[in-house]
């Protein structure tokens, strides 16, 4: 049934007119998602956890695993025609290659139980294996604008956000959003993608900068010649997101001169990828231990003691105010020939309070002079709650 | 010539959303070809210029801001990117409609492919603004010449519909 065969059929508005403020008011409604999913940064892992995109995840991930079957079937048909063809050169070649890697096998056993042993003697705390969770992709976005990728095994299977991606050849992202069954992974090609890697040959750090197409960036490369041409890039483990040496891709130059890195990761599709279930960092991290600003409880002879000093405070009169001024008239009519005490105390009071006010903002307290000796030992640390309004508050820097 | 069919919300708004919808969730899959992968044509750009040039409408924008964010969910892109696109494509078609209607085909095919290259000039900015660098150009230009090619899936939709209201014939 037409809009217009139904009860609003004798309702007559000019269409042209109607259209054009539909068309407004639904670009509106998509600019203010956007501002606000900006506002929101929901697309990085360090956000917090969005229902939404979750939910949708999770709707969507069933159908395309069923939509995406045949194309994967009739894919592996083609890779099979293909291999078959090819299986004379593919053997020469890997038989070669087979040969080459040996002398590294034995290498590696020997530098292995050399390790063994230096880790044993210095008594190194070095990183447990972390598991692995295999999933299947079931979606793949590869536009210029998001690389990411949909994975069918979520926190039922023990995923976290944060948690690092690999395929059989090398890195490959980072979970950025879970659900029960799906995950959703964010690709190191995206443009929201930086990762902290480092050259192999130099140990030179690097942000790896994603920027949609198939070769990240390296950004923030230091140094006389960091890195090389085919250079090894490994993750670094800065900042805890990734375990550190994990193998990323080879170091390459574009045409405009521009260090490249071609990913391990990229060798072939993916299909199958491997989660890692590693605790970085920031999930180790509570947020809420952090930044839980309550004080330990004070004795009672911390409490009479600050009661004192706040009553001491509170019965001495401000330099300036009205009650010191009239202080300060009482002493010069009963001593005129005496210079007043205030005008030297002034200074030193001032002084003292300085690095009070330095210690709410965060700078180290200049050094006091002479004349103010209980400034050297620091201000008189109150807490904001428990000091009477009007007095100068300073917080111990190491109890925040 | 295809046969044309009369305006119902349900043959010229809903059913050519859901196929282009489905294309989309199909152009998605993790498959490799000879080692190349799928293309990611934007599909509902197709809607957004069929739309605007068969006659104006109070669903259409509706409908394309919901395809645009199925597309941003979907591909896990900022949340309202294609959705404004679309909407901003849809309009400016709408607003220039009298100079495309009755066109041959390969003037038609010049429009789309100027409404398509201004969305992806639009998202591209958008984005820059957004991580405060800038995308892959190729990448990006690729995906708008994918997009391009699908005219003929906007023609096939004017096509069936242009004639349906004779009001805006």
């Amino acid at each position: 049934m037409s809009f217009r065969d139904g009860p609003l059929q004798d309702l007559r508005i000019p269409l042209a007119w109607a259209a054009t403020v539909a068309t407004l008011a639904a670009g509106v409604a998509a600019l203010f998602l956007m501002i606000e999913d900006h506002h929101s940064n929901t697309r990085s892992a360090d956000a917090p956890p969005t229902p939404v995109r979750n939910q949708f995840d999770e709707s969507v991930g069933p159908v395309s695993a069923m939509f995406a079957a045949p194309l994967r079937w009739a894919g592996d048909a083609g890779d099979y025609v293909r291999d078959y063809f090819n299986a004379v050169d593919e053997n020469r070649r890997l038989k070669k290659q087979v040969a080459d890697l040996m002398a590294y096998k034995e290498a590696a056993q020997r530098l292995q139980n050399i390790n063994a042993r230096y880790e044993a003697l210095l008594q190194l705390r070095t990183e447990p294996a972390a598991k692995m969770v295999t999933a299947r992709v079931v979606a793949d976005a590869r536009g210029p604008f998001s690389h990411a990728r949909l994975a069918d095994a979520g926190s039922d299977s023990g995923i976290r956000i944060g948690n690092p991606v690999l395929s059989e050849h090398g890195v490959v992202g980072r979970v950025v959003g879970v659900s029960k069954t799906v995950s959703r992974v964010l690709l190191l090609t995206d443009v929201d993608s930086r990762t902290p890697v480092l050259v192999n040959s130099t140990n030179a750090r690097a942000i790896l900068a994603g920027d949609g197409g198939d070769a990240p960036k390296l950004s923030y490369l230091r140094g006389h010649e960091p890195v090389k041409r085919g250079d090894v890039i490994l993750t670094s483990g800065d900042g805890g997101l990734y375990p550190r040496g994990l193998p990323v891709g080879v170091a390459d130059k574009d045409i405009f001169g521009q260090w490249r890195v071609r990913l391990y990761s990229d060798r072939s599709a993916l299909d199958y990828v491997r989660i890692m279930l590693f605790t970085d960092f920031s999930q180790l991290v509570d947020d809420q231990a952090l930044n839980n600003r309550a004080l330990p409880p004070i004795s009672a002879a911390e409490k009479a003691q600050i009661d004192q000093a706040v009553a001491a405070r509170i019965a001495t009169p401000r330099p300036g105010s009205p009650e010191a001024q009239a202080a300060a008239d009482k002493s010069a009519a009963a001593k005129p020939a005496t210079p007043a005490p205030t005008a030297a105390t002034a200074p030193a009071a001032k002084t003292a309070l300085k690095p009070a006010a330095n210690a709410v903002h965060g700078k180290s307290p200049a050094p006091a002079p002479a004349q103010a000796p209980q400034a050297t030992h620091g201000p008189r640390v109150l807490h904001p709650s428990r000091t009477s309004p009007g007095n100068p508050v300073a917080v111990v820097p190491g109890r925040r | 010539m295809a046969a044309y069919q009369p305006l119902q919300p349900w043959s010229w708004l809903i059913v050519p959303t859901l196929v282009c919808l489905f294309g989309t969730v199909i152009m998605a899959a993790p498959a490799r070809f000879l080692g190349l992968a799928l293309p990611e044509p934007v599909f509902p750009m197709v809607l957004a210029f069929a739309w605007a040039v068969i006659r104006p409408s109070i669903l259409g924008p509706f409908l394309l801001l919901l395809t645009g964010l199925f597309l941003d969910l979907f591909w896990h892109g900022t949340l309202g990117l294609w959705a404004l696109c679309l909407i901003l494509v849809y309009g400016i078609a709408l607003l220039v409609r009298n100079l495309m209607v009755g066109q041959s085909v390969r003037v038609l095919w010049v429009w789309y492919g100027v409404f398509t290259t201004l969305a992806f000039i639009v998202a591209y900015l958008v984005v820059v603004a957004r991580v405060h660098a800038t995308p892959n150009l190729i990448n990006a230009v690729w995906q708008a010449g994918v997009t391009i090619l699908l005219f003929p899936f906007a023609r096939r939709l004017i096509e069936q519909f242009e004639d349906a209201d004779i009001r805006f014939r």
